[in-house]
């Protein structure tokens, strides 16, 4: 159970898709995005609670990745805005808009395979004086934060236990390792809101456990999270609210109890096929049509030439 | 077979004028390449602006060697922000396609028949390096240790083309020591993985295209200056081939390795050359077989298939690791 005020600041809210939140971080109005004849994302209206977590669902090709990549300025929306903290975020550069404190992370992980784990971690650092070239050349000007950043890193590598990798390569991590990292490298950055696509993809069950105290750690702290997810024991576990997309739409919204029994999503989910209990009488007459149809199509064959 | 002289002059090569322009080149395209990930494949026109920056303003202007420094110095700026405006934000095939062009249309311009007041056409220009040798402190005749001897001219140019082979590594060095080279690594590995953290991946990039295609500059200058002319047709896409052969050679995103890559590249040059010559001569070749005319190309063939070798059995070059290298393959 969600052991946070987050949740009871989200009580009384209506289970409908677009509702207002009491004190919402991130609001995303008419934001639509096109693939050729293919409406990605079309969403109306979306808030997101401060100091929540809040889980975005839905099936594949549901537009989740894309609506990620437009609120965090790595995809261009056909049109539609956002606002961050009041602020507007629709139109930034993805870097800006990382600098600004929202950060997220990639379904496929970037790892980045030539730099070592620690060098990974310590580019998250934002506001590096060595960053700029012209101070690059006198190291005296940066060491000294770069110590303090390297200890910084050291702290979260070990929480993420990868502390005994940090001297490899990250392109020798396996597949979990890197989801680990770069949530990790993410937090970095010290953002106010993280968006993680996907993050306990491919992490080991013991692990993900740890994972999603430090995620409830962060909502402590009062960062916002974002996060898509498929495992329905982690949305359950960890979320404050979800939100559930289909075909580019937000169908639902709600707590994830309300969720668990909201037909539209069971139907955006399972589609005709799916296997919710059915009475005996009602599998016989599902039966019957799928019969009749076989019979009908059949005839249809014989009737050609 | 004289193997004395072959060694001599391969150790002579290894050090010459043309390792020190080459590894300054190389020097150049490792920062574009070797640790941004950029594809310049116009390497040629950076060399092309100095040696002309200096030409120009020499012959053309009439004024001082250094303020052709200058002049050549901020060509290759404008050059590379031309070049990089437009292309940077593509996909890096792109800039690889633009700079290949840039290049040769910055070598047809300087030898065009309208030009040829300011650029001498296809002649080119010479003698404006003057100031270059006045300044020559060393009024010897011969320098060297042991067999590799150079004029005192020349060993001048040479303490300054590899000072700055020198001070270009050390800057390689620091730089890629420090959070700023790792902001361009990180470039290089994943650029929207550098954008999610809060770098301007444009910026650095940028910066990148601009000092490397100094350093090229750089090369240029002493090109010009050791021979104290400028050809149109010694600014073609080889220099940027053979820039890149000597990269590979000894070992991308590595600091020595263009200096080192250079130094061999030459001294194979160099080999291949003299054993052909003397092996033709002494008639070990039958002239059927090869003839005298025909070795400066052989030598191309043998010291490619050289490469061809080393990528096969050590892909990594000289100081390259090669389970980093294999990185890359996933
Ligand atoms: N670059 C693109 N070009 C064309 N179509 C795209 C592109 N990116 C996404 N799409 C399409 O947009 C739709 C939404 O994709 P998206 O990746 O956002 O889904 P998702 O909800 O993240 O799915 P998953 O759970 O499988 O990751 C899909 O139908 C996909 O095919
Ligand atoms: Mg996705």
């Amino acid at each position: 159970m969600p052991d946070n005020t987050a949740t009871s600041t989200l009580d009384g809210i209506a289970h409908e898709p677009g509702v207002a939140k009491p004190d919402a971080v991130l609001v995303a109005d008419s934001v639509v995005r096109r693939f050729g004849g293919l409406k990605a994302v079309d969403v109306e209206h979306a808030e997101f609670q401060r100091g929540a977590i809040t889980a975005l669902i839905g099936p594949n090709g549901a537009g989740k990745t894309t609506f990620f990549n437009l609120l965090t300025g790595f995809d261009q929306a056909d049109s539609g805005s956002w606002t961050y903290d009041g602020k507007k975020l629709s139109g930034v550069p993805a870097h800006k808009v990382a600098r600004r404190g929202v950060v997220r992370t990639f379904q496929l992980t970037k790892a980045l395979s030539r730099l070592t784990v620690m060098e990974n971690m310590k580019l998250g650092a934002t506001g590096q004086s060595g960053e700029s070239f012209l101070r690059a050349l006198v190291p005296p000007l940066w060491k000294r934060q770069e110590k303090a950043i390297e200890a910084r890193a050291e702290d979260l590598l070990e929480r993420f236990k990868l502390d005994k990798k940090r001297d490899d390569f990250a392109g020798t991590l396996s597949g979990g390792q890197r989801k680990l990292l770069e949530m990790a490298r993410a937090l970095m950055v010290e953002p106010r809101i993280v968006m993680l696509d996907e993050p306990m993809a491919g992490v080991n069950p013991a692990l993900t456990q740890s994972l999603l105290g430090h995620v409830k750690d962060l909502r402590a702290e009062g960062m916002t999270v974002l996060f898509v997810e498929h495992d329905m024991d982690v949305v359950r576990d960890i979320s404050d609210w979800v939100i559930v997309m289909a075909q580019g739409r937000i169908i639902a919204e709600g707590t994830h109890e309300a969720i668990g029994r909201n037909q539209a999503v069971i139907d955006a989910y399972l589609g005709a096929h799916h296997d919710a209990p059915l009475t005996e009488a009602e599998e016989r007459q599902q039966l019957e049509e799928a019969d009749a149809q076989l019979a009908a199509e059949a005839q249809q064959e014989h009737a050609k030439p | 077979m004289d193997f004395g002289l072959i060694i001599r002059n391969a150790l002579r090569a290894a050090f010459g004028d043309f390792a020190a322009v080459y590894a300054l080149a190389a020097i150049g395209l490792n920062m574009h390449f070797g640790y941004t990930g950029l594809l310049n494949f116009g390497q040629a026109a950076f060399l092309a602006l100095g040696a002309y920056g200096i030409g120009v303003t020499v012959t053309y202007l009439g004024l001082s060697l250094w303020v052709g420094i200058a002049v050549g110095i901020a060509a290759a700026v404008l050059f590379a922000l031309l070049l990089g405006i437009p292309t940077l934000r593509l996909r890096a095939d792109y800039l690889a396609i633009v700079t290949i062009a840039a290049s040769e249309i910055v070598r047809f311009l300087v030898r065009s028949v309208t030009l040829s007041d300011y650029t001498g056409g296809s002649f080119g220009l010479s003698n404006f390096a003057d100031q270059f040798y006045a300044l020559n402190p060393l009024d010897g005749t011969q320098y060297g240790i042991g067999p590799i001897q150079y004029t005192g001219r020349q060993t001048w140019v040479l303490l300054v083309a590899w000072s700055l082979v020198a001070l270009m590594t050390l800057l390689t060095y620091t730089l890629m020591h420090s959070p700023w080279g790792r902001v361009l690594k990180s470039i290089r590995e994943d650029e929207d993985a550098a954008r999610s953290l809060g770098k301007n991946v444009f910026v650095y990039k940028m910066q990148s295209l601009v000092l490397g295609g100094v350093i090229g500059a750089l090369g240029g200058f002493m090109l010009a200056i050791s021979i104290q002319s400028v050809q149109p047709d010694t600014y073609s896409t080889a220099i940027t081939f053979f820039a890149y052969a000597i990269l590979i050679l000894g070992g991308t995103a590595r600091v020595f390795g263009p200096v080192i890559g250079s130094m061999l590249f030459w001294s194979l040059l160099s080999l291949t050359d003299n054993v052909l010559r003397q092996a033709v001569n002494a008639g070990y070749i039958p002239p059927s077989i090869l003839d005298g005319t025909q070795i400066g190309q052989v030598r191309l063939m043998l010291v490619g298939l050289g490469i061809m070798l080393l990528m096969i059995f050590r892909p990594q070059g000289i100081f390259g690791d090669r389970e980093e290298i294999a990185l890359d393959a996933r």
